[in-house]
């Protein structure tokens, strides 16, 4: 505890606050500390506490005191604590609530919890070591001959991004020269990045081999985009509409009802022209891979599908179980095919119907009440369960 | 002769009422002629909606299936907007089944008589259902509620006449 040193609790200039928790009593080695129980704060420098009551009683610790630290689970009446070890305290060291301690480490008990997000911060914090980081002023060197220039602001970023840009850049006209080796590439760059980077950017690199796909179409074979294209798309939507991108509300739908008008066609086809909304929902969900959709959002963007003329529409059946189908999937078509099944085999459950027809039990049975609602089906309800007979009345 | 069962009786789906409205009038249309004609063949004039459960009509043990309660009321209730049925209570357990409307009935009866030439004779009502020059007729051996009413639907028509007599009523033709 000899480590902290009485504080009016301002951060410096350069220092930031990362985490605050309210609920900490303070431990001098195993001994309480003699202060109540405060909050603790994390800055990019310090740790500081503060008494909860009296608001005067403050005291800090530099971060680069700390040797290491640990977490202490919680038991029966007792809170989580953070164990942190520290070096001995500088000889210069204003003073503070403790002049001497027997002890070489203090311990953050945490009544309110929050430690492990606070356990976290402050490993970050370590890692990061932005104590160290020299205010940028006048005093540092700018210009060609510093070298790296040290990225600040929204000019850093911007500079950044830039870097970035020119060396996916780069990497594509080289693999354009040989598409296989392009597939190694970028299966190399995707792994890379997907273990370093965030998904976003991941998302952003995929979209920019893409447009650059799009530009050179002429140079390589319909074949070979196709299953360039198969490979992204394996790894997600290229280019997910998102409310970053799009706002919220009505346009963002819209953009999202145009995507998913895309991104179906294909599936819907395959399928027979019928999915329920689950399975759209999951099937969307998994291509977007990280930028997944709330029902909510899906069901909306699934609405403006007639609005915009897509091929696509949203169908509620009497049930309440909504389905998307293609446009050009008619009904009659659907019912003159359960019509054509039943009369087939005689009589059919839905159960009988979905495994002859490859469909989910829900859609199936859906296809035979609609049939029987056009008056080409009548039910036998029965202990033996619902079946479908052709209408012979 | 053995009752001819309709083609309806032995497809399963006749037992569970049907939810389309169209396929169901033609369930209820197939219903009603069976039972009209299942009782018919087996000369019925009263039914009891709980016997009528387990009777053949609405149970073919055959496929295993039967009419519900609540399809059978629905049936009746059919039969009764068709005017060949009435309820003998209210909890609506026992009813008359009438295959023929007395007014067809009164005409049978009413042809009979003319075709033998007996206009303006009297008759006992025992001696047209169950009288000697009867036998053979389709009226013979019909219930009496059911006789007094055709010969009121006749009388209304004014060509009969029921009139009290010592030991019951008689009826004149004209």
């Amino acid at each position: 505890m000899d480590r902290f040193s009485w504080s009016n609790g301002l951060l410096e200039i350069n220092e930031t606050l990362v985490i605050q928790q309210r609920g900490v009593r303070l431990y001098d080695g195993d001994d309480k500390a003699k202060m109540d129980v405060g909050a603790v704060l994390l800055s990019t420098h310090r740790l500081i506490w503060r008494d909860v009551k009296n608001q005067e009683c403050c005291i800090s610790m530099p971060l680069s005191l700390i040797i290491f630290f640990e977490e202490q689970a919680a038991g029966i009446g007792k809170s989580a604590k953070i164990v942190i070890h520290l070096h001995p305290a500088a000889a210069n060291k204003e003073p503070g609530p403790y002049q001497n301690s027997k002890y070489s480490y203090i311990k953050l008990s945490f009544k309110e919890h929050g430690q492990i997000e606070f356990y976290r911060r402050l490993t970050e914090e370590m890692t990061r070591r932005r104590w160290e980081e020299k205010p940028v002023s006048q005093t540092s060197p700018v210009g060609p001959q510093a070298g790296r220039t040290r990225a600040v602001g929204i000019v850093g970023i911007e500079r950044k991004i830039e870097e970035r840009r020119k060396e996916t850049d780069k990497n594509i006209s080289e693999a354009f020269e040989d598409l296989s080796k392009l597939m190694e590439k970028v299966s190399l760059v995707f792994t890379k990045w997907c273990f370093n980077q965030q998904a976003k950017e991941m998302v952003e690199v995929s979209r920019s081999i893409a447009n650059k796909i799009k530009d050179k179409q002429g140079d390589i074979s319909e074949d070979e985009t196709i299953r360039f294209k198969s490979y992204l798309l394996s790894m997600g939507i290229a280019n997910p509409v998102t409310r970053e991108t799009h706002g919220s509300g009505t346009h963002y739908h819209l953009q999202l009802a145009k995507q998913l008008g895309d991104m179906l066609q294909a599936p819907l086809e395959e399928r027979g022209g019928m999915m329920s909304l689950t399975e759209v929902y999951c099937l969307v969900n998994r291509a977007r891979g990280m930028e997944l959709l709330s029902p909510e959002d899906l069901v909306n963007a699934c609405k403006m599908f007639e609005s915009l003329k897509l091929p696509l529409r949203l169908r509620v059946f009497d049930s309440g179980v909504m389905v998307v189908q293609l446009q050009s999937h008619s009904e009659e078509e659907m019912i003159a095919s359960a019509l054509d099944s039943v009369t087939d085999k005689g009589s059919l459950t839905a159960e009988e119907f979905a495994k002859l027809l490859g469909l989910s039990v829900l859609l199936s049975k859906e296809r035979l009440l609609l049939a029987e609602k056009m008056g080409h089906l009548c039910r036998d309800d029965s202990v033996e369960g619902l079946r479908f007979y052709p209408n012979l009345f | 002769m053995s009752f001819e069962w309709p083609w309806q009786y032995s497809f399963p789906p006749f037992f569970t009422l049907q939810p389309n409205v169209d396929t169901r009038q033609k369930q209820l249309a197939a219903w009603c002629s069976l039972a009209l004609s299942y009782c018919r063949h087996h000369r019925l004039y009263t039914l009891d909606v709980m016997e009528a459960q387990e009777s053949p009509v609405f149970n073919n043990k055959k496929i295993e299936r039967k009419l519900s309660m609540e399809a059978i009321q629905v049936v009746f209730e059919e039969l009764r907007k068709k005017g060949n049925l009435e309820w003998l209570d209210k909890n609506k357990s026992r009813c008359l089944v009438m295959w023929r409307r007395p007014e067809e009935w009164g005409k049978l009866i009413y042809q009979w008589v003319s075709k033998n030439g007996m206009n303006n004779s009297v008759f006992t009502l025992y001696e047209l259902s169950n009288g000697d020059d009867t036998q053979g007729e389709d009226f013979h051996g019909l219930e009496e509620w059911m006789l007094l009413r055709s010969l009121q639907a006749l009388q209304t028509d004014g060509k009969a006449e029921i009139i009290s007599m010592d030991d019951g009523k008689g009826v004149k033709f004209f």
